[in-house]
């Protein structure tokens, strides 16, 4: 703490951005967002990969696990997000099938275990997710399954940060890069933005003293105006990340504009199957579309997620939204920056 | 859900081992703190037993050296996701 402390010392107001759910649960639970010196605020980017989601894709995954034939197979925050129709939670008390997995490659045995179904995966988080869905569709082609499917929502990391900088709507100082993103795409991808918009980039880990190293070297570099990546998480991330891991990715997909919730169509922001693979596009096997953007009624998740509105300015944060009867993604997902407010901050604010 | 966790490998399996899913590299036993979990290598080919591996999803993403990972492991337990090896289990609810 003495460390960030004193590179703040007589420098100038700086708002730093963490992109990562699990940086910003971290932050609030050590306690570390409450101890930052005046000038250093804190502020939470679109790192939670069910918050960015668009309602769209929630849509027609629960249009999908309506169907008889459709087994749906998801990570586990996705079932409680609200779409126009309910979440797939909901859905599920209907009698559809919705599995709750730990890996993509539990779909794929899933699809094999249930012949006569077919198996859509919803495919959704950042790069530390998306090479394990690659690898189940080069699992699923293998053994040429035809009733195995995935509905494509990966989200590229860069091209969003890009495009929260392009906007230049929301100040941003810095970036606290997200860990496991960064064990697959290395530090040195961190450098286009680095050179590009002139603002530091720091990969760190999640432990409060690593998180704290970090902040540290972000806040000396902006005290004194220089921007350079810097990797205060050596220990799992390397200049180049994971070569293995990346081919798998480019192999399978190739990347496409994809809808962020509220902040529109971000060109190559995200990632669509490459023609040997399309066959695996649960959308085109099932005629099923991507609708229009919305957020639920009062809801501005989607400022939250852009770091442009702490939650505790929503009218209906702990008003007629908590984790137990939650309103939108941020605070349904045990990562999203509603629920840790809600979770640490409240507590402390004594109401 | 883009968190990853430490676990060490205990056994390199066979194909006929590895649950059912086919596999596009080798799959290993990997132990998390007394729960064991199937793992694909694909993505750390070089990794054997007895090493220490960062696993997200059911695929290790990259190799950790013992005291690192010791230290994570800290670190996940006081914070409360001692809860770690249900998740792994139960898939529970991934934040990135
Ligand atoms: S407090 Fe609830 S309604 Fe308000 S932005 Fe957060 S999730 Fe949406």
């Amino acid at each position: 703490m003495a460390a960030v402390a004193e590179a703040a010392d007589g420098a100038r107001d700086m708002a730093l951005m963490e992109i990562c759910g699990t940086h910003t649960v971290s932050l609030f639970r050590s306690g570390v967002k409450s101890l930052m010196p005046p000038n250093v605020r804190l502020i939470s980017g679109p790192g939670c990969p069910v918050c960015v989601t668009s309602c769209g894709y929630l849509d027609a995954a629960c249009e999908l696990a309506a169907r008889k034939d459709v087994i749906v197979a998801t990570y586990g925050d996705m079932v409680r997000v609200p779409g126009r129709a309910g979440s797939l939670e909901s859905a599920r008390g209907q009698g559809a099938a919705v599995e709750v997995i730990y890996s993509a490659r539990d779909a794929v045995k899933l699809a094999r275990e249930n012949p006569s179904r077919n198996v859509v995966f919803l495919a959704v988080g950042f790069e530390t997710t998306t090479p394990a869905t690659a690898a189940a569709v080069l699992e699923a082609e293998a053994v040429a399954l035809e009733n195995f499917f995935i509905l494509p929502g990966h989200k590229v990391l860069l091209p969003a940060l890009e495009a929260l900088l392009s906007a230049g709507d929301v100040p941003i100082d810095g970036f606290l890069c997200p860990g496991h993103v960064s064990v697959i795409l290395g530090a040195a991808a961190y450098e286009p933005i680095v050179k590009k918009y002139r603002r530091p980039c720091v990969v760190v880990g999640f432990e409060p003293a690593n998180m704290l190293e970090g902040i540290g070297l972000l806040v000396r570099q902006v005290a004194a105006g220089v921007a350079k990546v810097e990797n205060a998480y050596g220990v799992a991330v390397s200049e180049g990340g994971n070569a293995a891991a990346r081919r798998m990715i480019e192999q399978v997909f190739a990347p496409a504009a994809t809808e962020w919730r509220a902040m529109g169509s971000i060109p190559a922001s995200g990632l669509a199957l490459r023609g040997p693979y399309s066959r695996f596009d649960a959308r085109a096997k099932f005629g099923v579309e991507f609708g229009p953007d919305y957020e639920p009624p009062g809801c501005r998740c989607g400022e939250v997620i852009q770091g442009k509105l702490e939650p505790t300015k929503c009218a209906l944060f702990a008003v007629k939204c908590s984790p137990t009867a939650p309103v939108g993604p941020c605070m349904v997902s045990s990562e999203g920056t509603c629920a840790a407010w809600y979770k640490y901050n409240l507590p402390r604010q004594g109401r | 859900m883009c968190l990853a966790v430490p676990g060490k490998i205990v056994e390199i399996l066979d194909d006929d081992d590895s649950g059912g899913a086919p596999a596009v590299g080798p799959v290993a036993a990997v132990d998390f703190q007394g729960t064991r979990v199937d793992v694909s290598l694909a993505m750390a080919p070089e990794a054997g037993v007895g090493q220490w591996v960062l696993v997200h999803a059911g695929f290790a993403i990259a190799l950790l050296d013992a005291d690192e990972a010791r230290q994570t492991w800290e670190y996940l337990e006081a914070s409360g996701a001692g809860q770690m090896p249900e998740q792994l289990k139960a898939g529970g609810d991934g934040g990135e």
